[in-house]
């Protein structure tokens, strides 16, 4: 358990090392995310091993954006004197985005007939 | 004996009490979540976010001392994309498959979340400093908040407008997709994970184990395309 969390933090902290050191725009957790799947495509022990450490910090995600989602209330009276314009954009391009996505993954799923594994 | 204003005091300044408070608002939020047969509505975040802010607005306490006892929670935000990593791999088959499409969607979407919130913000009068707070609303919050600082955002506004669009997604895609009727599980999961990041992810996760890792993908490219895009979109609306 001890040795799963380390090696999860080991490659985060790879991460944040690499993304510094080569000035890359991409977050040091997604390289640590990046690095860790090859190291499971690499050694099928290692990510027998590590999976179900894995899905217990997932199963929880939400939890973890709670911190951060009581300080939107702190930004309540920023968002006041914007506050509706804001929460316009915010919904209206979130529908947008969801289905301007969905579509387009379901239309290049026919044309490249890529159908779904199990339903 | 020690008075119970003085125990409420020492209390309030240290972590213990407001790591343990995150932690049952999550819980109530989560069984009410469950009571009401997993309607989006009640959204475990939302209502842990209602408690916690009734609470401290009740004890007159400062964000900033809340989040003092809380942040061991906030920084497990980081292992957790690493550990995205889990489903991932399980799901490779699946990724291997749909290449074409994933990569379609992910442009596609991101480009969309970006400049659409960006042109209804701008008509409806925003600008500035808010409009670029505005442009990495879909990446996930620790992303986001780099990009909004290179963009001359405001970083805790962009924390903010993160957490809202997580919620909004998670709160209406189940809903989105039913109307749209888009019953493959990876389309559905993908374009929540992209629109609206761990958020979005997490309400995945909870409906369907392909939609969750499909969402996880979506929101992991997302954040190196948004880093990528949101200079350029920006751009054009000022």
């Amino acid at each position: 358990m001890i040795l799963n969390i380390a090696l999860i933090l080991a490659a985060q902290l790879l991460g944040e090392v690499l993304a510094r050191l080569l000035a890359l725009p991409i977050p040091g957790p997604v390289i640590g995310m990046s690095l860790l799947l090859a190291g499971f495509m690499a050694s099928k022990p290692l990510a027998e091993r590590i999976l179900p450490t894995s899905q217990g910090i997932l199963a929880h995600l939400s939890l973890l954006f709670v911190p951060a989602g009581v300080g939107v209330i702190s930004h309540a009276e920023v968002l006041g004197d914007t506050g509706l314009a804001l929460m316009a954009a915010l919904v209206g391009s979130t529908l947008l985005a969801l289905i301007a996505g969905a579509l387009t993954f379901v239309v290049l799923g026919r044309l490249t007939g890529s159908q779904e594994a199990e339903k | 004996m020690t008075e119970l204003p003085d125990i409420w005091s020492y209390l309030r300044e240290g972590p213990l009490l407001w790591l343990t408070a995150t932690l049952i608002a999550y819980l109530i939020g989560d069984a009410l979540f469950r009571v009401s047969g997993r309607n989006p509505l009640v959204n475990p975040v939302l209502v842990a976010m209602a408690i916690l802010g009734t609470v401290l607005w009740a004890t007159a306490t400062p964000y900033a001392t809340y989040f003092e006892g809380a942040q061991f929670v906030h920084f497990m935000l980081g292992p957790a994309t690493v550990a995205l990593a889990g489903p991932l791999y399980t799901n490779l088959h699946h990724v291997r498959r749909t290449l074409l499409p994933m990569a379609g969607a992910l442009v596609v979407g991101s480009v969309t979340a970006v400049a659409s919130a960006l042109w209804i913000a701008q008509a409806l009068g925003v600008e500035g400093a808010t409009l670029a707070s505005l442009a990495p609303k879909s990446t996930t919050a620790p992303v986001a908040i780099g990009i909004a600082e290179q963009l001359g955002g405001l970083p805790t506004l962009t924390a903010a407008l993160v957490i809202i669009t997580g919620i909004i997604g998670a709160v209406v895609v189940t809903p989105l997709m039913n109307t749209l009727r888009i019953t493959d599980w990876r389309a559905r999961g993908f374009s929540v994970g992209v629109a609206a990041h761990g958020i979005g992810t997490a309400r995945a996760f909870q409906v369907n184990e392909t939609a969750g890792a499909f969402a996880g993908i979506g929101m992991g490219l997302n954040a190196l395309l948004t880093a990528l895009i949101a200079p350029y979109v920006l751009g054009l609306f000022q």
